[in-house]
């Protein structure tokens, strides 16, 4: 008998007899708020994250302060932003190790976590969210739903090969529990809020 | 960066004493941790902050009683259908592109693993923290066939270049101070031996791991949950480690326990929510990752393992303990837990949640552990899936007497106590009125040496209050809502 079979067989040898019926999941957003945004910068900034608001009308002022901080290549791509360095077709996921700077666009926002969801259609190349020191988020107000329960409503998680939720940057805490950002993956995440 | 040195030197106490099958001395290795106040104090006061912060995080959800009830519910409806949902996450796995095998143990796994590697000539895995990785003995494993592992989580990795165990699900190394990590770099890192900067320390870790990430051949991941409807692989990270590894390398490989699967996605944001509500007290991980297929030019395997899992399904008052997510909450709240350090149990699984799930591996080995408990019923009532778990082990006690695994101490203690010690219900009941029972237990029961709660600073107060009472009072000056 393959490994397989013999534990689907006993699965059916063993499992609990009784009636245990699949709960109906709710949504819980009987009182979502009029403008999501409060909770979501709220929460964003308490894990972690930052908002980056336009200066002199300039939605990329804090990026390009950034930049001129830490010099190095910036990837960019969504189209409101020119980066200087661009994606080939035989870029692989680890070429991307020195990059200073990615900017990417979230294909949609959570209120309750402060998160930003990317696919893999919008990274291009997944390392963008986690090789690069810094990142910088397009993300649509319209784009920002209550909770994680209206989350997975969307269609990003049926679509696709890859769906993550950023929620401020990396972070650790392992040693006498103090808190780091800028673990493994990127040092600072920077959410602009851009119609898209 | 400034150099900072603690200037503390106690050094760190080690784990329980593994001698073959011999059973495990918890007790005897928890009095070693509670010998060294600073260690103790430290990880006592760590483990109570995040527990706080749990209970905060509760608060602001009004619906959190319904949320464990629907975990619960699903948990046990999966478990319940287990054929059936594997066999579609399977399916739909298959579909998207992605290899699925199965294991029926931990040595199973980890040839599937060693076959696949060889298969692509790789031979430098970088890997995010699994606790089914833990069980299969993967790393050593692998060490044996020129396979070079490397972890990647912070705690993980000091463990892994301390040569322990982890000591907890969610943090591996809370039982170390900052200086025990300076050395552990020192030695192995080469860093500064004299520098314990927290900054200083973490730096030194993601310098010296990013270049073995880039580097890597093959990437291997644990699983939060699988969804069975979308054949979706979920992994739940704080540091963006578990995403390096599995999108650096061309290939990806998951360790999955089959009680992972839930049936939907709209299950998902269940366990989602109060994942890291209860583990840490944040709202949601920093990463949430859905792996729903293989990248482009990438290979992606899943290796189902069952290593006791469907034995476990099949026992009458234990097979609830399946239905457990790994987030340590139950470890946090528990006195034991937090005043002995998780080495002391020496198992893979610590705490209140080892202590049911240990000796379903091996009974005799383990037969002390379900006596490291206050019984005082904190850890059920923290469970996110609202596993009896103080309950199981009242009943782990009774299995064990029952097969001739009563340890001579206990067996007196349960004697002289009765069934009070070995059932929650009685034993909550009777103490605040019974001082006078705890009084008139026999002095070894609170000062015998395989006691350790009658060793440490807590039980020569107790023959006039419970330690619930004592507890209740030494904790008074800190805020609690949620009962111990
Ligand atoms: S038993 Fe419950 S509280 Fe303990 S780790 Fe498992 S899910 Fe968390």
């Amino acid at each position: 008998m393959s490994s397989r079979d013999a534990i689907f067989e006993a699965i059916r040898r063993n499992r609990p007899a009784g009636d245990f019926p699949h709960p109906v999941v709710p949504l819980f957003d009987d009182a979502p708020p009029q403008d999501l945004r409060p909770q979501f910068i709220q929460t964003l900034q308490r894990m972690g994250g930052k908002l980056s608001e336009p200066r002199n009308g300039d939605p990329f002022a804090d990026l390009k302060d950034m930049q001129a901080q830490n010099p190095g290549k910036i990837l960019s791509v969504v189209p409101e932003f020119q980066g200087d360095t661009s994606l080939e077709d035989n870029t692989l996921p680890a070429d991307l190790a020195d990059v200073e700077i990615g900017v990417v666009r979230a294909a949609f926002g959570v209120a309750e976590t402060g998160s930003v969801c990317f696919t893999d259609r919008l990274l291009k190349i997944n390392t963008l969210g986690y090789l690069p020191q810094h990142l910088f988020v397009l993300l649509d107000p319209a784009k920002i739903v209550f909770n994680l329960h209206n989350a997975y409503k969307q269609p990003e998680f049926r679509e696709g090969h890859y769906a993550v939720f950023h929620t401020g940057p990396s972070a650790t805490a392992d040693i006498e529990g103090v808190l780091i950002r800028g673990a493994q993956g990127v040092r600072s995440l920077n959410v602009i809020f851009m119609p898209g | 960066m400034t150099e900072k040195a603690s200037g503390i030197t106690e050094p760190q106490p080690r784990g329980a004493v593994i001698r073959g099958n011999h059973p495990v001395d918890q007790s005897e290795a928890a009095g070693r941790f509670m010998a060294a106040p600073i260690h103790q104090k430290m990880h006592d006061a760590r483990l109570w902050d995040l527990r706080q912060k749990r209970d905060a995080e509760m608060h602001i959800i009004p619906e959190w009683e319904d949320l464990r009830q629907l975990a619960s519910d699903i948990k046990q409806h999966t478990l319940t259908h287990l054929d059936q949902y594997l066999e579609q996450f399977e399916t739909n796995a298959k579909v998207n592109g992605i290899h699925v095998h199965w294991a029926k143990d931990g040595q199973e796994h980890n040839s599937i693993v060693l076959e696949i590697l060889k298969k692509h000539g790789a031979k430098k895995l970088i890997k995010s923290k699994s606790m089914l990785t833990e069980e299969c003995d993967f790393r050593h494993s692998m060490a044996e066939n020129g396979i070079s592992v490397i972890e990647t989580d912070l705690g993980e990795r000091i463990q892994q270049l301390d040569g322990e165990m982890p000591s907890h699900v969610v943090v591996p190394a809370v039982h170390k101070l900052r200086s025990d990590v300076a050395q552990v770099f020192s030695k192995t890192l080469g860093t500064d031996p004299d520098n314990d900067d927290v900054h200083y320390l973490t730096e030194q870790q993601r310098e010296t791991t990013r270049p073995l990430i880039l580097d890597a051949d093959a990437g291997m991941t644990g699983c939060n949950f699988a969804v069975a409807e979308t054949g979706t692989v979920v992994v739940c990270t704080n540091e963006g480690n578990a995403d390096l590894s599995a999108n650096t390398p061309p290939l990806h490989i998951v360790s999955m326990g089959i009680e992972k699967v839930i049936p939907r996605l709209d299950d998902l944001p269940v366990f989602v929510r109060m994942l890291s509500r209860s583990a840490l007290g944040s709202p949601i991980t920093q990463y949430t990752s859905h792996f729903r297929g293989p990248r482009k030019g990438g290979e992606m395997h899943i290796v189902l393992v069952d290593n006791g899992r469907t034995t476990r399904l099949g026992m009458e008052k234990f097979w609830t303990s399946l239905k457990c997510i790994r987030c340590g909450a139950c470890m946090n709240t528990c006195p034991v837990f937090r005043r002995s350090g998780g080495l002391s149990y020496g198992a893979t699984y610590a705490g209140p949640i080892g202590l049911i799930l240990d000796p379903t591996f091996n009974k005799h080995k383990y037969r002390n552990l379900p006596f490291a408990s206050t019984m005082n019923g904190s850890c059920t009532n923290v469970c996110p899936v609202k596993i009896n778990i103080h309950e199981q082990i009242a009943d782990w006690r009774k299995e064990l007497a029952s097969v001739g695994e009563i340890p001579f101490a206990k067996k007196a203690m349960m004697k002289a106590a009765g069934e009070i010690l070995a059932s929650p219900k009685l034993y909550r009941a009777g103490l605040p009125l019974a001082n006078s029972t705890l009084r008139h237990l026999p002095r070894f029961m609170l000062y015998n040496r395989l006691n350790t709660w009658g060793r440490g600073r807590e039980m020569p107060h107790a023959p006039r209050e419970t330690f619930h009472q004592w507890y209740a009072r030494n904790r008074a000056g800190k805020k609690k809502d949620v009962s111990e």
